[in-house]
């Protein structure tokens, strides 16, 4: 058959003529771009500022004064607590609510004063490396000039040559700033969001299309039976699709597992479900399978930009961490990396498997009541 | 008062928009009758029936089936009505017993695998039962379907143009079922195109633009038409159509099969129009009594 340019453009006006019948679509595809573009175009940021950290003051002198100065008009820190206890700090680091620790020692001032460089020690989460590398940079040049005001009359010869003290940095969780131990229960999270979504976006938008729905509603099954009947089976693929990644993660990028795994997996049933409930939820919207998909990229984009997989959380401004912390992948993450890399148990897991069950109890209830029975 | 009715709904009225799909239809179906429900494609039937199963709100009217409330116990009423969709919607990647065994779990029937072999016995299908649902053929889908609408024992059958697309033998099949079922004291309300289908039911209704024009027995339904018909036979007949449609007095002629039917209400007028054909040679002219299409054309040219 020869090519005919009519027949051609005869195929092109009816794909046009049914494109511009779908509006919804059609708006999703110019509409949603945009706001991503906007969204992540002013959230994702590689050089974080104002990241979270403790300080612990051993010494209460007034070179610690100037240290803690110093460190709040960096841009790089934002001291959220200062504690007299290292503990009490090293706690808020083992539950991500800091992402450094500056520990001034005892005698602190003394040291200094005496010329015996003390320590100046800076604890680091280095479970995200990336996070923290340019602030560590910057900790390292300002702790140098911190002082200088400080050092004047008999102590100004200290303010020429290294610095007074020794500056030291620990690399906690992970010492050797490994990005697979960060990357790969990462993947975890995101690999699990985007299965699961799909799985379920189509649940009651293929009954659908294909004119069953109509069958299944005229039934007497309950829009709570249907949902845990479409989304259990989901469940058990989940499961698998863990267990395969959880095992390569050991075994093929040797990622340290020190924390319970009995509490992994039951972080990870929970968020799981919650991504199941997503997917079975815009399957009471969207009107066509293609519809469905959209909603299904448009959640998964927020789950890998805005949840601290790819960029670091800790580094996107506060809105967008806002939209974050709504995002089950977010709490996941915190969660998986949390067990695997810094042995956190149930106490430190738990401000984020709450978020986890109350968005999967949201979800559940907003698909239930968007569930129609009837054809209205 | 005999019979309780299975279906009694006054006004019930279904707006889309601003159509009026359904426009206070008044439907009451003795218990053990089976009726035809007839009308042109568009005129609500579909949306009708599905007020009835209560998978549509009616905006208006009131009413029971079974003696459940149709606005408040619908649940109640899906637990005893079979409903059979217009178009095939049970699950094609499915095999029949698949499918089957799936609808009777749904209902809660008592050990759905020996009811589901009973059914597939007593309906041919035990030797298809493996097959794919999609894969079947118009035929065998709608068994399948009835099979499946049948299978929890349901004492109302809502069945939307069941035999649509179905060859004859099938479609005779399925109204012996249909017949067998009602004499066990089942109810239906079964929409079609079929003449020959309406005739087989107890009484019918004929619904319009979702207004209720007609109901009654079939007889009732041609006698208070009032219409007239004369039927033209002969070889001659294929070139007058056209011919005698325009004349005062036909309101309507039309082939059935091969004879010609003239029909109107002023039956003076109407033989006047037929009266100089009376004697052309090849054809015979004789007064017939009007067929339920007759009838049912009639009232469609009517309201144009």
């Amino acid at each position: 058959m020869n090519f005919s340019l009519r027949r051609a453009w005869a195929i092109l006006v009816k794909e046009f003529l049914q494109m511009r019948r779908d509006r919804l679509t059609l708006g999703m595809v110019v509409g949603v771009p945009l706001m991503q573009l906007f969204l992540f175009g002013f959230a994702i940021n590689l050089n974080p500022k104002d990241l979270p950290a403790a300080v612990a003051i051993s010494d209460p002198g007034p070179f610690a004064r100037s240290i803690v100065a110093a460190l709040s008009n960096s841009s790089y820190f934002k001291i959220v607590e200062q504690t007299n206890d290292p503990v009490h700090a090293r706690r808020l680091l083992q539950e991500g609510k800091v992402v450094f620790v500056v520990e001034i020692p005892p005698n602190f001032s003394r040291d200094i004063v005496r010329g015996q460089r003390p320590d100046l020690l800076i604890e680091a989460d280095a479970t995200d490396p990336a996070a923290g590398s340019y602030a560590l940079a910057a900790f390292n040049q300002l702790a140098a000039t911190a002082l200088r005001d400080d050092l004047v009359g008999p102590l100004a010869g200290r303010a020429q040559g290294p610095p007074p003290f020794n500056s030291v940095s620990h690399l906690l969780y992970n010492p050797e700033s490994n990005t697979q131990y960060n990357i790969v229960p990462g993947l975890l999270a995101i690999i699990l969001t985007m299965t699961m979504v799909l799985m379920t976006c189509l649940a009651l938008t293929r009954e659908r299309e294909r004119g069953t729905y109509e069958n299944l509603i005229a039934m007497p099954a309950t829009p709570l039976e249907i949902m845990i009947g479409k989304i259990a089976p989901n469940i058990a693929v989940g499961a698998v699709q863990s267990v395969i990644i959880l095992l390569m993660a050991r075994f093929a990028f040797h990622v340290p597992m020190i924390g319970s795994l009995g509490l992994l997996a039951g972080a990870l049933a929970i968020y799981v479900i919650a991504n199941l409930a997503v997917g079975y939820t815009f399957s009471t919207i969207a009107q066509s399978q293609l519809q469905a998909m959209q909603m299904t990229t448009f959640f998964l984009l927020p789950a890998i930009l805005l949840s601290g997989f790819a960029f670091p959380f800790m580094g996107m401004p506060v809105w967008a961490q806002w939209i974050g912390e709504v995002l089950p992948a977010t709490h996941f993450l915190r969660i998986i990396r949390g067990v695997l890399l810094k042995d956190n148990g149930f106490a430190e897991s738990w401000p984020d498997i709450w978020p986890l069950l109350l968005f999967t109890v949201t979800m559940g209830s907003i698909a239930l009541l968007r569930f129609r029975r009837t054809l209205d | 008062m005999s019979t309780p009715l299975a279906i009694d709904v006054k006004g019930l009225t279904k707006r889309f928009g601003r159509k009026v799909a359904v426009d206070h239809i008044d439907i009451a179906v003795p218990q053990g009758e089976v009726w035809g429900f007839l009308g042109p494609n568009g005129s609500g039937k579909t949306t009708t029936i599905r007020m009835l199963c209560g998978l549509l709100h009616a905006d208006e009217g009131s009413g029971t089936c079974l003696g459940l409330d149709l606005r408040t116990q619908s649940e109640a009423i899906k637990r005893q009505v079979g409903y059979m969709t217009q178009k095939f919607s049970f699950w094609e990647d499915l095999s029949i017993r698949e499918n089957l065994e799936f609808v009777a779990r749904l209902y809660g029937v008592a050990d759905p695998r020996r009811r589901v072999d009973q059914t597939l016995d007593r309906l041919g299908l035990t030797k298809r039962q493996d097959q794919l649902a999609g894969q079947l053929s118009g035929g065998w889908k709608q068994r399948m379907a009835l099979a499946a609408c049948m299978l929890h024992d349901p004492r109302l059958l809502l069945l939307d143009e069941p035999t649509a697309g179905v060859d004859p033998k099938a479609r005779r099949d399925f109204w012996e079922e249909i017949h067998a079922l009602s004499a066990q004291g089942l109810t239906g309300l079964v929409s079609t195109h079929y003449m020959d289908e309406a005739e087989r039911c107890d009484r019918i209704v004929y619904i319009l633009n979702g207004k209720m024009v007609t109901r009654g027995s079939v007889a009732e339904v041609i006698a208070e038409s009032g219409l007239v018909t004369f039927t033209l036979e002969g070889d001659a007949v294929r070139h007058l159509v056209q011919e005698i449609q325009g004349k005062p007095g036909v309101d309507y002629a039309g082939f059935f099969g091969a004879a010609l039917h003239a029909s109107g209400r002023d039956r003076a007028a109407l033989e006047a129009a037929i009266a100089p054909y009376r004697d052309r040679p090849g054809l015979t002219i004789f007064e017939s009594p009007p067929s339920l299409e007759d009838v049912f054309i009639h009232l469609q040219e009517e309201a144009r």
